[in-house]
């Protein structure tokens, strides 16, 4: 099956600095894919290049059907009111779904005579979404669209994107600082590290091959001196006399090490602390 | 029909917490033959979890025999959860207080029964297994 997105070589360059280079994933239609990084790590970049919104310098980025996206900002038009933004939209959009979003609006109570302007920052996402959705995308892009909501309303955004997911194929892919805010609802991972992709692939896959592992800090030497067939240390390391690392596949270990199961945020933490650590398929290093 | 709750510090996966709910909803008989379990859509609209999570759970409960995936029509339980009676329930609720009334009195703090009382059952499944 065709993935929902493509990058192959992808390098995206402002004036002369690199926000983007070598960047090669795809994303499983049908995916929610969590893309994750620290700030200037090009995750945004990656966004606008996948929508059509930068042209790459390097290599190639192409998306599978349609696409609709929703910038960190959530730009709407402040003087419009919501029923205003759904007309625009209707005669913009041959497949536009008015009756979806309007049934969405109205279990969300949101008035549709609200200028967008005098909307609550919960609300005025919710209707961005609400607006993107009406188009029916295969893709969705969602730059940041957690920033900046109350607990409440993030759970609201989630719970009507996930809905969504359960209802089609949908595709999406979204950006977040929070990786706890992704842990229950994205089953792909994607992290960008200083404009160069870490890691790449099924959320489950990853934490089943990946452990963190306790024990005395004289042990760790040997183990981040194995030879790595496709397992080694990610990242950590001694500190005082008990070291603790993330490591990945399964290597055969002393017993005076403890291991657990990596968590999401670990794993993440793991490999941003580590930028010469990478997780993608069709690599060296890496499992299956 | 049953209502999913989410215990998100508990360290169990979600899809667990959703396959261990069913069960115990069909040992204390509020889910019965016949009744239909929410649509991942309904679910993952409240939850707001991914909706495989869902299907991984229904997928694991319909191996188990528990219930059945109609196609176009959703997903049923097909029998319940044979074990004790809910009367034995109460009369073994009420041997475990007295437990833990028993435990408290000598000293035992919440953790220190917590971890007896793990003790205790992994040797049981242990002796169980031999």
């Amino acid at each position: 099956m065709r993935p929902a997105l493509e990058a192959t070589g992808l390098g995206v360059r402002y004036r002369r600095t690199w926000a983007l280079r070598d960047c090669s994933l795809a994303v499983p239609a049908g995916r929610v894919a969590a893309l994750v990084g620290p700030n200037g790590a090009g995750k945004s970049t990656l966004m606008h290049a996948a929508v059509g919104l930068l042209r790459p310098a390097r290599g190639s980025v192409g998306v599978a059907g349609e696409v609709a996206f929703v910038a960190q900002d959530k730009p709407l038009y402040e003087g419009f009111t919501v029923a205003e933004m759904l007309s625009f939209g209707r005669r913009m959009n041959a497949r536009w779904d008015d009756q979806g979003a309007r049934d969405r609006l109205g279990a969300l109570g949101i008035p549709l005579d609200r200028k967008a302007g005098r909307l609550s920052g919960g609300q005025r996402a919710q209707v961005a979404l609400t607006l993107a959705l009406a188009r029916r995308p295969d893709l969705l892009v969602l730059d940041e669209p957690l920033a900046n909501l109350d607990p409440l309303a993030r759970h609201d955004v989630m719970r009507t994107l996930m809905g969504e997911v359960a209802e089609r194929e949908l595709t999406v892919l979204l950006s977040s600082h929070v990786v706890s805010d992704l842990e229950e609802t994205c089953d792909w991972l994607v992290v960008l590290n200083g404009g160069r992709l870490q890691v790449s692939g099924d959320i489950e896959d990853l934490l089943a091959d990946h452990l963190v592992l306790t024990g005395p800090a004289e042990l760790a030497g040997a183990l981040a001196a194995r030879p790595t067939g496709g397992a080694g240390v990610v990242s950590g390391g001694p500190a005082g006399r008990q070291a603790t690392l993330l490591v990945r596949g399964a290597p055969a270990l002393d017993p005076r090490w403890q291991a657990r199961p990596a968590g999401l945020e670990e794993l993440v933490m793991g490999y941003l602390r580590s930028p010469e650590s990478a997780a993608l398929p069709g690599l060296a290093g890496v499992g299956t | 029909m049953i209502d999913f709750q989410l215990d998100r510090g508990s360290g169990v996966s979600t899809y667990l917490q959703l396959v261990h709910q069913v069960r115990q909803a069909l040992r204390l008989g509020t889910l019965r033959p016949g009744d239909q379990l929410p649509t991942a859509r309904e679910v993952v609209e409240r939850l707001a979890i991914n909706p495989n999570t869902v299907l991984k759970a229904y997928r694991e409960l319909e191996r188990e025999g528990l219930v059945e995936g109609r196609p176009g029509m959703g997903t049923f339980v097909r029998r319940g959860i044979a074990g004790p009676t809910l009367a034995e329930h109460t009369r073994l609720r009420r041997g475990l207080e007295e437990w833990v009334r028993e435990a408290r009195a000598a000293g035992l703090d919440q953790d220190d029964l917590r971890a007896l009382f793990t003790v205790v059952l992994a040797d049981a499944a242990k002796e169980g297994a031999a």
